[in-house]
């Protein structure tokens, strides 16, 4: 007997259609709006896609309040969006197996579980966010523009974006979708606070700002949820691209006395011949959505995202004086920052457990669970799927609840929901009992809740 | 007009002390110690007129003429009268009994001797200088004589008196440039080490008078230390131009210390006054004052700080005097003059007066502080300046309110130079304020010193939240933005200097950002501890739940972390009918036992789960058991409507039993 793993979760197609745009035959291929992989025919496209919303239109018969959501078959799963009226967004992934030879027979075995609707669910989401905020609503762009204006920004950004998409691990963070905040003492925090005031008062244009350091944010002036879309941004596409790029620690650009230098803006303030491209946000209100351009600026592990009135692009000049203005002083704060970090680095210690918190009401999100620098997992995905599920079932109730999971491998799971906030710990210790465990992750809510009301 | 107001800094009392001019039979004398004005006419025979301060210091009286009067005082208590007429003697007259006016004489010793001046040192003590020395007597007014006391001999060219500290300062030797200083206390002198004035610029040819005259030399106290104040005319050198005022500081030990130079840039005759803390110089051939300040940074030569004078040299304000004039019907008619401005009459005393005894005038100096503002463009030196002022306050506050004004606005980082400013004197004033209470502790009583925070003025919370925060967050022409960042400026340097925040400035903060929907900033801020943890921060949290359902939680882990609001969490709780909750937070905290039970049972009936119900009656009666070994409830916490209802609900049976 032999058995073969086949590759984990991989994306098998991903469109975006509108069913109003061809509504007679022979029009069909007009509700295409976007498809993937790119290499598929127009016939199967609109084949693909009239199958997509034969699903939808059965599923509104039962259920006309909750548009369909997701379709199981043995093979593939097809996660489904309605973002906008009318538009559709249809992911289709393929289930995990594995093969086994049998008596000369190949037999495949899907593992359906690995795939959790509640999980790419989310990263849909994130994806039409992600375009929304960059590109506009599809609305927007049709009402501004056209259809076709549409088709080729889908295109421009989805056949990056999908890319980029890293299905297998995908997981409950995907779900929270949080951010990440820095510890930081008062003093420390109030002074990055003036920082950013006196940055916004000296350069009007500036209408908000965003302060990161590494991969943790300090300071947001944007909403919540337009931060949620941009930290995401930042932390999985922007900075793991400068990784490749930068060589740590260089001074800015060339001959200046300090470390700072733009990631979204002029390469070298210097060079006036270099063609300034900076990215636009779409920020969206109920009533208006505003436009800016997305300047970052780095010093050390410092980052500052400046939103910028959406008029035309800043001069050369202007960057040029936002590069003397922050250069020195975000050096400055940044290696304040670093020494404190350092200082706090050495407490903590290893840990006989994992876990993940998130708290809904700001989105702070801290685990142990995934590894920073490798972005790698520490715990087994299956454990990992276990705290998806658990969510799920937490999401669906509304009161404060707690569940305690036992795996096959000797892993206790715990989850535990009080008010807003959510808790899951994983514990790997032989023999014991529910009491005990239940013990042991009570006097850890004591030690680590002490300022928060977290009811155990 | 306004313009006219800006162009002076410096101002005349407008109500002078009116006297007589001097004539031929009208001398005028004036007392620094008791800052009393005699009008003596025809050497007391016509009268004697007195203008102190106030009534209780003014009078009038008739002696006889004895002679030319040279010198004319009260002592302290105002009770003896001292008369100067002869070069050898002083007359003094009881003045505490108005009938008895009989004088009584006292000679200086040795024959040859020549009294320059006398000074009152104390109730019913007097010193002589005499141009051989010192000789400090004690009036015994009953017995109508004086006592000896004690006798320095030292040749002396001239004096100076202080009077607030009893400060006595003679010139000695041919050139007049060894200058000895004397303290009275106690009925005794203390001689303090003698110093040498440096003459620089005199050909040493030319030192054959005395080279330093009285009238260049004066005491003065500048932010409570005695200084002795040196006009020097001559130029230092070749390059410089202009004379110069040097501080000479008074020390215990050993000789003053030469410690600042006062740059005149000018020459001609100078007159100096000492003005809340400020040296002011008149000059008289440009007829203008100018002011220094020596707090505000200097330049230094070696160990002497070099200071300019803060502003450009400006005439003081003209003033308008009321005269008798051509005699009508009515009587006198009055008629304004303008009185002339560094006249050659003026004579100058210290601290702050000003007496033209032609006029019959004698002022008091001032400054003008709100003209000075427009005239610092450097705002924070301007602050530095105002900080150091007496009574400038408002003014310093004006500044800042204008600081935030729509259009006017000064960037953000002035202001946070300003703010640090105002908390560093704070800061001192609270170290000192703890120190004391440390010694009041300790049993060492210690008044407060004048010149704890270094003689500067305390802008505190209070203040500025009054009278410039809070005003400014009301004004809808100012943005808010601006607001808030000048609020979070404020208190990061509060911060700083480690001073605690009151908490109506983060009710400003917060009721800023919620008016403006910025409820996410405001999170941020929580969630960094800007905002520090109390309960009524928590309450006010509290009331905002409904606009923004995320403040629940904040104000929960606030009311948590403050830890003495247990009570207020299980009401938050019960408020939200989170019974189970709040049951499960009394149990973790173990407050179960004081806890009402009628309470929890009364918000599960209104709930109408009977399922709530009975746990929480169940619950309750677990704690009885525990407590009492009984489940029942006791009859003073009034729970029978609830065990009725529980009966009603689940059965008498259901009810727990003693076992």
């Amino acid at each position: 007997m032999m058995t073969t793993q086949a590759p984990g979760v991989v994306l098998h197609n991903f469109y975006i259609y509108n069913p109003t745009y061809g509504p007679k035959e022979g029009q069909e291929h007009k509700k295409v709006l976007f498809f993937y992989p790119p290499s598929v025919n127009l016939d199967h496209q609109i084949r693909t896609i009239g199958l997509s919303e034969a699903v939808v239109q059965f599923a509104d018969e039962f259920s006309p309040s909750k548009p369909c959501e997701s379709v199981h078959t043995q093979k593939t799963r097809q996660i489904y969006l309605n973002p906008e009226p009318d538009f559709w967004i249809v992911m289709t992934i393929q289930i995990p197996a594995t093969f086994k030879t049998e008596d000369g027979k190949t037999v495949a075995e899907y593992h359906e579980e690995d795939v959790q609707d509640i999980v790419y669910q989310a990263v849909l989401e994130q994806a039409y966010t992600m375009f929304k905020f960059f590109m506009g609503s599809f609305v927007d762009i049709i009402n501004k523009f056209s259809v076709e204006e549409l088709k080729n920004r889908l295109s421009h950004f989805f056949s990056k974006y999908l890319s980029t998409l890293r299905l297998n691990q995908s997981d409950i963070l995907d779900i929270q979708n949080g951010i990440q905040f820095l510890p930081l003492d008062k003093n420390t925090y109030l002074r990055i606070q003036c920082f950013i005031n006196l940055v916004e008062a000296s350069f009007q244009q500036i209408k908000y700002t965003a302060f990161l350091y590494n991969d943790q944010l300090v300071w947001s002036g944007l909403e919540q949820d337009d931060m949620r879309t941009l930290y995401k941004y930042l932390t999985t596409s922007l900075f793991p691209s400068l990784l490749d790029t930068e060589e740590s620690s260089s001074k800015g650009t060339h001959g200046s006395s300090h470390f700072g230098k733009f990631v979204k803006g002029p390469k070298d303030v210097k060079d006036t011949n270099s063609f300034i491209q900076i990215p636009s946000i779409y920020i969206h209100s109920a009533t208006k959505t505003d436009v800016y351009h997305l300047v970052v600026y780095r010093a050390l592990s410092a980052t500052v995202c400046l939103m910028v009135d959406g008029g035309a692009v800043p001069s050369r000049d202007w960057f040029h004086k936002i590069d003397s203005f922050l250069g020195p002083q975000l050096s400055r704060l940044a290696s304040d920052i670093a020494e404190q970090y350092a200082n706090r680095k050495l407490s903590g210690g290893s840990q006989d457990y994992k876990f993940v918190y998130f708290n809904h009401m700001n989105l702070a999100q801290k685990t142990t669970v995934h590894s920073k620098k490798t972005a790698a997992v520490t715990i087994s995905p299956e454990i990992l799927r276990l705290i998806a599920d658990i969510n799920a079932d937490f999401s669906k109730w509304d009161e404060d609840g707690e569940a305690l999971m036992r795996t096959w491998t000797d892993w206790w799971v715990v989850g535990k929901k009080s008010d807003q906030r959510e808790f899951y710990v994983a514990i790997n210790q032989k023999n014991a009992n529910l009491i005990e465990i239940n013990e042991e992750v009570k006097k850890m809510c004591a030690s680590h809740f002490t300022n928060i009301f977290f009811l155990d | 007009m306004a313009d006219e107001e800006l162009r002076h800094y410096i101002q005349l009392s407008p109500k002078p002390t009116r006297f007589e001019p001097t004539s031929k039979a009208v001398n005028v004398f004036y007392d620094e110690v008791r800052k009393q004005i005699f009008t003596v006419k025809a050497n007391g025979s016509g009268g004697v007129t007195v203008k102190g301060p106030d009534e209780s210091t003014s009078t009038s009286f008739i002696m006889e003429d004895k002679g030319q009067v040279i010198s004319i005082k009260f002592s302290p208590d105002l009770k003896i009268l001292a008369i100067q007429r002869s070069q050898r003697s002083v007359e003094f007259v009881n003045f505490f009994k108005k009938e008895d006016l009989v004088e009584y004489s006292q000679i200086c010793k040795g024959k040859t001797h020549k009294i320059i001046g006398f000074n009152w040192t104390n109730k019913n003590e007097v010193v002589f200088v005499t141009d051989h020395g010192l000789e400090l007597y004690q009036v015994l007014p009953e017995k109508k004589t004086l006592k000896s006391v004690k006798n320095i001999s030292l040749n002396i060219n001239w004096f100076v008196f202080m009077a607030d500290s009893f400060l006595l300062i003679t010139s000695s030797t041919p050139f007049g440039n060894v200058l000895t200083p004397f303290q009275f206390r106690m009925g005794t002198i203390f001689k303090l080490p003698k110093f040498d004035v440096d003459l620089p610029g005199i050909p040493k040819q030319a030192l054959t008078k005395p080279c330093l005259l009285e009238r260049d030399v004066t005491i003065a106290n500048i932010y409570g230390i005695l200084y002795v104040v040196v006009l020097q005319h001559q130029p230092r050198g070749p390059i410089s131009k202009g004379a110069e005022i040097v501080l000479y500081q008074l020390q215990k030990e050993s000789p003053a210390k030469k410690t600042d130079i006062l740059k005149l840039n000018m020459t001609g005759r100078f007159a100096v006054n000492v003005l809340d803390n400020l040296v002011v110089v008149h000059h008289q051939a440009s007829k203008t004052s100018m002011i220094f300040d020596i707090k505000l940074t200097a330049g230094s030569l070696g160990a002497v700080n070099q200071h300019e004078p803060v502003l450009a040299p400006l005439p003081i304000r003209p003033v308008k005097l009321k005269v008798s004039g051509i005699p009508t019907a009515q009587g006198l008619e009055m008629r304004e003059i303008k009185v002339e401005l560094y006249s050659p009459n003026w004579a100058v005393f210290q601290p702050n007066i000003v007496i033209d005894a032609k006029l019959g005038c004698l002022w008091t100096v001032h400054l003008k502080l709100e003209a000075l503002v427009a005239m610092i463009p450097d705002k924070v030196r301007l602050i530095d300046f105002l900080l150091y002022r007496r009574d400038s306050k408002k003014v310093i506050l004006s500044v800042i309110q204008s600081a935030l004004a729509p259009g006017q606005q000064m960037n953000l980082e002035t202001i946070a130079r300003i703010f640090d400013k105002f908390n560093q004197v704070c800061k001192s004033h609270l170290d000192y304020e703890q120190q004391s209470n440390v010694q009041a502790v300790e049993g060492a009583t210690r008044p407060m010193p004048v010149f704890f925070n270094g003689g500067r003025i305390l802008i505190q919370q209070p203040d500025l939240y009054t009278h410039v925060l809070s005003p400014c967050a009301e004004n809808k022409d100012i943005p808010y933005k601006f607001i808030v960042a000048v609020l979070v400026e404020y208190i990061r340097s509060l911060n700083q200097y480690q001073i605690p925040v009151q908490h109506f400035l983060y009710e400003l903060v917060i009721n800023t950002l919620v008016h403006h929907n910025c409820f996410y900033q405001l999170h941020q801020f929580l969630q960094y501890h800007v905002l520090s943890d109390s309960k009524p921060i928590a309450c006010l949290l509290l009331s905002l739940e409904s606009c923004y359902p995320p403040a629940h939680q904040l104000a929960l882990d606030m009311l948590k972390r403050v830890s003495t609001a247990n009570e207020e969490i299980v009401e938050v709780l019960l408020s939200k009918n989170q019974l189970l909750a709040a049951l499960r937070f009394l149990r973790s905290v173990g407050g179960a036992d004081n806890a009402s039970a009628r309470k929890f049972l009364e918000a599960a009936q209104n709930v109408g789960e009977p399922m709530l119900f009975y746990t929480v009656f169940k619950f309750f009666e677990q704690r009885n058991l525990r407590l009492r070994g009984n489940p029942q409830f006791m009859s003073g916490e009034h729970c029978e409507k609830y065990v009725k209802h529980f009966e009603s609900l689940f059965g008498f049976d259901a009810l727990g039993q003693v076992s």
